[in-house]
């Protein structure tokens, strides 16, 4: 018997396509009108061409915030993820106390990113914050709003602080999915802690740690709420991250077509990182891992 | 409309995007066909090499744009459309 074909079922994704429209297509269209033109405001554009292309590429500020921003990226990723492994390696499987854990992590998820903000600031103020104030009095010079190492040290240990459960969460699911007969096995071998983890453990989390890995590269690269709140991009622009400088060329000097242009290339840097990821992650789903 | 301040540049690139979008879709519908392997060692259907060459694209134009000036700019679409047979060739 032939099997009938209705196609009809499309048109019920027919919302999210008109909702994607209208919150990311358009949008984006209109940026890429605005990059290849000059406006005084009063909806009034003059064609520049690709001449904020050009201004862009060869602006060491956009250079300057790229390379910060991919240190930033980078820092936070090389302490949250293993640091995340080993706080879901260290919870208890079971019981009580597992839940405990739980809801103990998943805490600082629910912060809003401008309160996260506010209270890291106001932690590490000299004056008033327990962490300034403590790291004073043991001598240690520390001032966030002058000192760019000491900038640096507070935005990532901040969203370290913020972050790190949501890796912590993700490693304790993919550890949980691992049937206990692979442990059996393990222990008739006599195998080490170390090896469990290299062999056992790890190729299992490897499916969501790539997720982690992802979601948190893309909100890192996007960050901006937390340094802006918390360093307002300074000292000088020791701290000015991407979307920060954006943001003030944008709305601070009103300068769109600029803005726009640099925002273009922002949006294919992170279209082509999170392909990556994506083709890496849908690879290692087929291999089994 | 005139919020969007559309350009003429800007609708044809819209255009063309959008006509190979429908192109591939119809391509697909017509001729089904199953992924590959090829250089890059992943599992690729036309639409992956589609998106793979505009996404290369637009790296080869900020490229040239940004190594060799905008007087030449044409030229970086030659580039992309060498890169483009070998990307449908190849990956």
């Amino acid at each position: 018997m032939e099997k009938t074909v209705n196609q009809k079922a499309w048109f019920l994704v027919l919302p999210v396509l008109i909702l994607v429209a209208f919150s990311a297509v358009i949008p984006l269209m209109t940026v890429v009108n605005y990059s290849v033109q000059d406006t005084f405001g009063n909806n009034q554009f003059f064609w520049a061409g690709l001449e904020w292309f050009q201004d862009m590429l060869s602006s060491d500020r956009m250079w300057e915030a790229l390379w910060r921003q991919l240190m930033f990226s980078g820092i936070i990723l090389a302490i949250e993820i293993p640091l995340g492994i080993f706080v879901a390696l260290n919870m208890p499987k079971g019981g009580f106390w597992s839940s405990f854990c739980l809801v103990l992590m998943s805490l600082p998820l629910l912060i809003p990113w401008n309160v996260v903000g506010t209270i890291w600031q106001i932690f590490g103020r000299v004056d008033i914050g327990l962490l300034g104030h403590t790291l004073d009095r043991l001598g240690i010079s520390y001032n966030y709003t002058q000192d760019t190492l000491a900038a640096w040290f507070t935005i990532i240990v901040m969203d370290v602080w913020h972050w790190t459960s949501l890796v912590a969460l993700l490693a304790f699911a993919g550890l949980k999915s691992i049937p206990d007969a692979y442990y059996q096995a393990a222990k008739i071998d006599q195998a080490s802690r170390w090896k469990v983890f290299r062999y056992i453990e790890l190729p299992k989390m490897m499916g969501v740690l790539m997720i982690a890995i992802l979601l948190r590269f893309m909100d890192s690269f996007m960050i901006y709420t937390e340094p802006f709140v918390v360093t307002g991009g300074g000292p000088g622009n020791a701290t000015t991250l991407l979307s920060i400088d954006l943001v003030k060329m944008a709305l601070g000097q009103f300068d769109l077509g600029p803005a726009a242009a640099f925002s273009l290339m922002y949006f294919l840097v992170i279209l082509l990182i999170s392909w990556v990821f994506y083709t890496v992650m849908v690879n290692l789903d087929k291999k089994g891992m | 409309m005139d919020w969007m301040a559309w350009t003429w540049p800007t609708a044809i690139f819209f255009m063309v995007i959008a006509a190979l979008l429908i192109t591939f879709t119809i391509l697909a519908i017509r001729f089904p066909e199953t992924p590959r392997v090829g250089v890059l060692g992943i599992e690729t259907t036309r639409g992956d090499r589609l998106f793979i060459t505009l996404l290369g694209s637009a790296f080869i134009n900020l490229a040239w744009l940004g190594l060799i000036g905008p007087d030449t700019q044409p030229w970086a679409l030659a580039v992309c459309l060498v890169y483009a047979a070998a990307v449908f060739r190849w990956v």
